[in-house]
């Protein structure tokens, strides 16, 4: 993907920009499980809005329930002006959608996936095959167009998935996890491709589980767990209203004895994790002089991240 | 009181059909990859059941002769377009739909666009009795071919493939439904197809059979396909034409509900 826009920042007339999105006290449960429980939020347009959180934490329930595939149990949908689940599919005719799991069609070929799928939409044959070789293109797939679906790469498949969801020219594009499984150029392939696309001023809904996505891509972030919002801003905003701004990972055998002993009186808050030892201070000038008096431990100083927000939001549990 | 709540059906789904032309864009997209496909697609619907025919209808044809008013192979040929118009369509309900829904995902694709389930399954029942259709197309003409049928009642032979492709492609629909794996479907060849095909008069006359299985198998959709479709082959209007149409719509209709119940229950949630 050639010609990336540079990374598009918060729009300074976003509070005022249309609402695209509109998400309020969505409830669903599974056989009397809750799985989201009054969540609320919403999306103008030009933002790219991530739905953070753990696995189980709701995300794609959210998403399935705002393109009307379930019915919410409570709460009200409003998606480019439609009410959801009701005219759902008169909404969707304004939405692009790249799913969790590739399901491009495997007896078409590359272009003739974004024929039948521009079919779905209504638009027309001739219509269609104007915007195919954009689309190839911007997909980094120019001259691919007569390829089997079966010899592209696990990236290019996500590339024509993502080309896929944009030949109704849509006004929100709705991603759920979009670079899960694939390797760190393919990603970042995909990255570009979504910058483009704010550049363009599109509007984009995102689920992920990779914080340094989350960084790069997102304007403003939701952190959501066990189905509920827990916070909601900008990366930066809410890392700094969570987090203290400095870190220290400490690593190895003697780290957990050090940070008892040590660090726990000189940082802010002290987390251990395994072998590691995590520090967060707002001046970390005290614990890296008394860890460059100590020889043989290792350690890692560094600013705040989404990661540290995500841990201290949603605990250090595995999530299955 | 009813406490089985955990496995009955919450009532929407059950919600009726919705029908409307949303379905043509998917019904074309089955039919584009049939067109890329044909030949695969031809060879196994129809060359298997046209080798049977000619066989069975000329080899034991020729020690028994003629079959309720007409050559065995004509009886038989006959009997083979009803379930070649079956076979193919449980296939195409079976197998085929569940590529689509589950091992491809291409149904969870289209439903992304807006277009619902129900246009979905209703292309998908469509689509079935299209291939139904094509295979009584061909069987058709071979029995032409081989100079039987000349007369115009046989055309509506074809109508009758189709709505026979409605009934057991409904069926498939439902088995695909419910189904976790390919392995499900031996079960209804077996237990449901295979019994129906050799009680239902395809073979031989039901007549042959026990009374009581004979008046048994006038629960069997096939059974009423063929009381249709021998009396046109020889260019006469079958008796209780309404009777036999009702029982096959009904079966179709009523197998359809039940199919996108149950796809709606396995999909929408």
């Amino acid at each position: 993907m050639r010609d990336a826009a540079s990374v598009a920042g918060p729009p300074a007339d976003a509070a005022t920009r249309e609402v695209v999105l509109d998400v309020r006290e969505l409830t669903k449960r599974y056989g009397g499980q809750p799985v989201v429980r009054g969540l609320s939020f919403a999306i103008r347009r030009g933002e790219c809005f991530g739905l953070l959180g753990p696995n189980g934490a709701g995300k794609t329930t959210t998403l399935r329930c705002v393109l009307g595939l379930i019915d919410p149990d409570g709460g009200t949908i409003t998606l480019c002006g439609e009410g959801v689940p009701r005219s759902a599919r008169e909404a969707r005719v304004r939405v692009g959608v790249v799913p969790q799991q590739d399901n491009l069609d495997p007896d078409f070929t590359v272009a003739e996936n974004l024929h039948v799928y521009g079919r779905y939409f209504g638009i027309s044959r001739g219509a269609i095959d104007a915007r195919i070789p954009k689309l190839l293109e911007f997909a980094g797939l120019a001259g691919k167009g007569a390829a089997a679906i079966r010899t592209l790469s696990g990236g290019m498949k996500r590339r024509l998935t993502l080309a896929r969801a944009l030949i109704n020219d849509p006004e929100l594009l709705i991603l759920d996890e979009p670079t899960t499984g694939l390797d760190p150029q393919a990603r970042h392939l995909i990255w570009d491709g979504l910058r483009q696309l704010l550049g363009a001023g599109k509007t984009i809904l995102l689920t992920t589980h990779f914080m340094d996505e989350a960084e790069r891509l997102a304007t403003r972030l939701a952190v959501i767990d066990r189905g509920m919002l827990i916070a909601c801003d900008t990366p930066r905003a809410l890392i700094a209203q969570h987090v203290e701004p400095e870190v220290i990972e400490v690593y190895g055998d003697e780290a957990k004895a050090w940070a008892q002993m040590h660090g726990r009186r000189m940082a802010k808050r002290l987390e251990l994790a395994g072998e590691t030892a995590f520090c967060y201070a707002a001046d970390a000038k005290p614990l890296l002089a008394d860890l460059a008096s100590r020889a043989g431990v290792r350690y890692l100083h560094r600013p705040a991240n989404l990661e540290d927000l995500f841990v201290k939001l949603t605990g250090r549990d595995l999530r299955d | 009181m009813n406490t089985t709540t955990a496995t009955s059906l919450p009532p929407s789904f059950w919600r009726p059909p919705t029908f409307s032309s949303r379905f043509v864009p998917v019904w074309q997209r089955n039919l584009l990859v049939w067109r890329k496909l044909a030949a695969a697609s031809v060879l196994g619907n129809i060359a298997d059941p046209l080798l049977y025919m000619l066989a069975l209808g000329y080899g034991i044809g020729a020690m028994i002769g003629e079959v309720g008013g007409m050559p065995y192979v004509a009886f038989i040929g006959t009997g083979m377009v009803c379930q070649s118009a079956m076979f193919t369509a449980s296939f195409e309900g079976m197998y085929s739909a569940f590529s689509r829904m589950h091992v491809q995902r291409t149904w969870d694709a289209i439903i992304n666009a807006p277009i619902g389930l129900d246009d979905v399954v209703l292309a998908e029942w469509a689509w079935a009795g299209t291939k139904a259709l094509m295979s009584t197309v061909a069987i058709l003409l071979v029995l032409m071919a081989l100079g039987f049928g000349h007369t115009w009642l046989a055309l509506w032979i074809l109508p009758l493939g189709f709505l026979v492709g409605l009934v057991f492609g409904a069926f498939g629909l439902t088995m695909t439904a419910l189904a976790p794996g390919y392995d499900f479907f031996s079960y209804f060849f077996t237990l449901a197809l295979t019994p129906m095909l050799l009680t239902s008069g395809v073979y031989f006359p039901v007549e042959q059979m026990p009374a009581w299985l004979a008046t048994a198998s006038n629960f069997l959709p096939l059974k009423h396909a063929i009381d249709l479709a021998r009396p046109l082959m020889l260019g006469h209007v079958p008796s209780d034409v309404a009777l036999h149409v009702a029982v096959l719509a009904a079966y179709a209709l009523a197998a359809y509900w039940v199919a996108l119940a149950l796809t709606r229950r396995r999909l929408l949630r």
